[in-house]
């Protein structure tokens, strides 16, 4: 029963555990519950993803209404890939929060905090496993709404003005997904995925291309894909450390995800990359933002708003693969939404920890940290070597897919402008590495002491797994390839209900 | 001409949205920008609405003489858009009350002069 249940219950448990966090009220119980949860949600998602991995897609019927009428959840090698990702994360970050919390934000407000950190985690797991247009929307829009309070909680007043200005683009890119939703809805009769592929007209009526252009941008706003990513700097920089971490693991990696969706599942390969460029905008604009966001990345003094433009610029890897359009630049796009979720949220729970012991995470006010606390800048060089794409590192898989991908079409200026971005992530990286271990411990850096053991624990596990993840390639890029190599044949036709 | 005036509905709509969407981008005014907003996301919810109606239709309730019915989904799925825009709308204006505590002012504008003059504060 329970086991049948289980693609329901992947978002069921979170949304109704989030107005208990308000009805509790006691924020001991409400950070007790908040843990089981998330923890459970992980434990759905992992037993989802197997039951995929063995016995093809699942299908279920919400209610019982069968799909096209009701609401379909379907989970395949994708969605169960995406899900583990975003659930294991949550619980991480989960686990790690309370003591870095209790800094940030007010007692009076925590049980509030993970009220809308679980409806944000239901939001984004709901996006990954609905097999519905509309209920994508509705999903969106919950992980957004709550995303927004959480930006806002940020102790600093500058996170009021990001989190209004989050507010107001995250808005403009759903309603755009609306009005592609609503069009596609016009010409199909029908709001079911799988039956949408079936029925969409590919000879390109005009209608079918309006749609596509608004829901590109739409998600190309919600993923941040440069040139639509000035909300995020500042959002990451001025939310409370455990929402950065949260946000920047799984928010914008869903929205890569929707758009794989819609391209790959909805459209069909064919009609997206096919005629009309898309795939060469989407590639030109990858690689200016891998430049343009790298480069800005190396001269920002805040760590947190530096990584926040390092995750624009990594945006740009996952989306060059996905334009690249074939199995591998696929498989090293998704490769890297896995991959790049776990390195930046390790660096950004890193750099939680400095904030918490440290006070600050201006670069300069950081000399000599390394010394003070080893363990937690151990873990963020860890991390910053897999952004570059050392190699022993989970950052070097993806960019080793990325590389091919681009050489099997010849494209060897695309592989030496990937090999010179690195390099960009080399000098942010190293900016903060020479300040950490190369300079006298001086200012907060002396006082600082190592993080607590709550917090540095899933750090070192999260950072941990990157390089796991860099040797042992079954797991991710395995499961990535098999979600590529179905997305380009043709998927969301047959599966098991 | 005909067909111009048979689209009529998807011309209000255009007009609406754009006018929304002119409005947020050229405000400074959180407010202007938050009913500008508004006015874009109304737009989507005309555009929904216009697609359920069908010529010479009457509400799907079944009734004896009735054969053509219009299509009550867009409707509905649009009550959910329009909750989802009511609560969009009451973080923004929540979002504005905070900002003008903290900031007092509502100008875009002055925020990020005072947020250059005096930096993040507290």
């Amino acid at each position: 029963m329970i086991e049948h249940n289980l693609p329901a219950l992947q978002v069921v448990i979170p949304l109704v555990a989030a107005p208990l966090c308000v009805v509790i009220r006691n924020a001991r119980a409400v950070y007790g519950m908040t843990f089981v949860v998330a923890w459970l949600t992980f434990a759905c998602a992992v037993a989802l993803f197997i039951r995929v991995a063995d016995s093809g897609d699942i299908v279920y019927a919400m209610g019982g209404w069968v799909a096209p009428w009701g609401i379909e959840y379907r989970v395949d090698q994708l969605s169960g890939f995406v899900l583990v990702l975003v659930a294991g994360m949550g619980a991480v970050v989960a686990t790690w929060a309370p003591r870095g919390l209790a800094a940030e934000v007010a007692p009076s407000k925590r049980h509030l905090f993970w009220a809308l950190y679980l409806l944000c985690l239901s939001g984004l797991l709901g996006i990954a496993i609905t097999g519905d247009l509309f209920n994508v929307f509705v999903f969106l829009e919950i992980s957004a709404l709550s995303s927004y309070g959480l930006i806002a909680l940020g102790g600093r007043r500058k996170a009021l003005p990001a989190a209004f200005r989050y507010l107001i683009m995250g808005t403009i890119g759903a309603t755009f997904i609306l009005i592609g939703i609503g069009l596609m809805y016009m010409m199909t009769g029908t709001l079911n995925m799988a039956d949408m592929a079936t029925r969409l007209p590919v000879d390109g009526h005009r209608t079918v291309l309006v749609a596509f252009a608004f829901l590109t941008v739409g998600i190309s706003l919600k993923a941040a894909l440069f040139p639509l990513h000035a909300w995020l700097p500042d959002a990451y920089a001025y939310a409370p450390s455990t929402v950065s971490a949260l946000l920047a693991a799984t928010a914008t990696k869903v929205s890569v995800y929707i758009l794989l969706r819609f391209f790959l599942s909805v459209f069909g390969a064919d009609f997206a990359f096919g005629g009309m460029g898309v795939g060469q905008i989407l590639m030109v604009l990858a690689v200016v933002g891998m430049f343009v966001a790298s480069a800005a990345a190396i001269f920002q003094g805040n760590l947190k708003r530096m990584l926040a433009y390092s995750s624009v610029a990594q945006i740009g890897y996952m989306v060059l693969g996905i334009s690249l359009a074939s199995t591998a630049g696929l498989t090293g796009g998704i490769v890297h939404l896995f991959n790049h979720g776990l390195i930046k949220g390790g660096m950004f729970m890193a750099t939680g920890c400095i904030l918490l012991r440290a006070g600050s995470v201006e670069r300069d006010e950081l000399a000599g940290i390394g010394k003070t606390m080893p363990w937690t800048m151990m873990a963020w060089t860890l991390g910053g070597l897999g952004l570059i794409g050392v190699p022993g590192t989970a950052g070097f898989v993806s960019k080793w897919y990325l590389l091919q991908a681009a050489l099997e079409q010849g494209h060897v200026w695309l592989a030496v402008l990937l090999l010179l971005s690195s390099l960009l992530a080399v000098a942010y990286v190293w900016r903060v590495v020479e300040q950490a271990y190369f300079k006298k411990p001086a200012g907060i850096g002396v006082g600082a002491r190592e993080a607590p053991l709550s917090m540095l624990l899933p750090t070192l596990v999260v950072i941990g797994l990157t390089l796991f993840f860099g040797f042992w390639t079954d797991f991710p890029a395995g499961a990535a390839g098999a979600a590529a190599e179905s997305l380009l044949g043709g998927a969301l036709m047959g599966g098991t209900s | 001409m005909s067909e111009f005036l048979g689209l009529y509905p998807y011309w209000v709509v255009i007009f609406l949205m754009m006018t929304g969407f002119y409005i947020v981008i050229s405000r400074g005014n959180l407010i202007k920008k938050v009913i500008g907003l508004n006015i874009f996301q109304s737009s989507v919810f005309l555009l929904y609405i216009s697609i359920g109606k069908v010529s010479g239709a009457t509400a799907p309730i079944t009734a004896e003489g009735f054969e053509v019915y219009g299509n009550p989904l867009p409707s509905v799925l649009i009550l959910t858009a329009i909750v989802v825009g009511v609560a969009t709308t009451s973080v923004a204006l929540a979002l504005v009350v905070r900002i003008r505590e903290a900031y007092n002012t509502i100008e875009e504008d002055e925020i990020k002069d005072e947020i250059r003059t005096q930096g993040a504060g507290p």
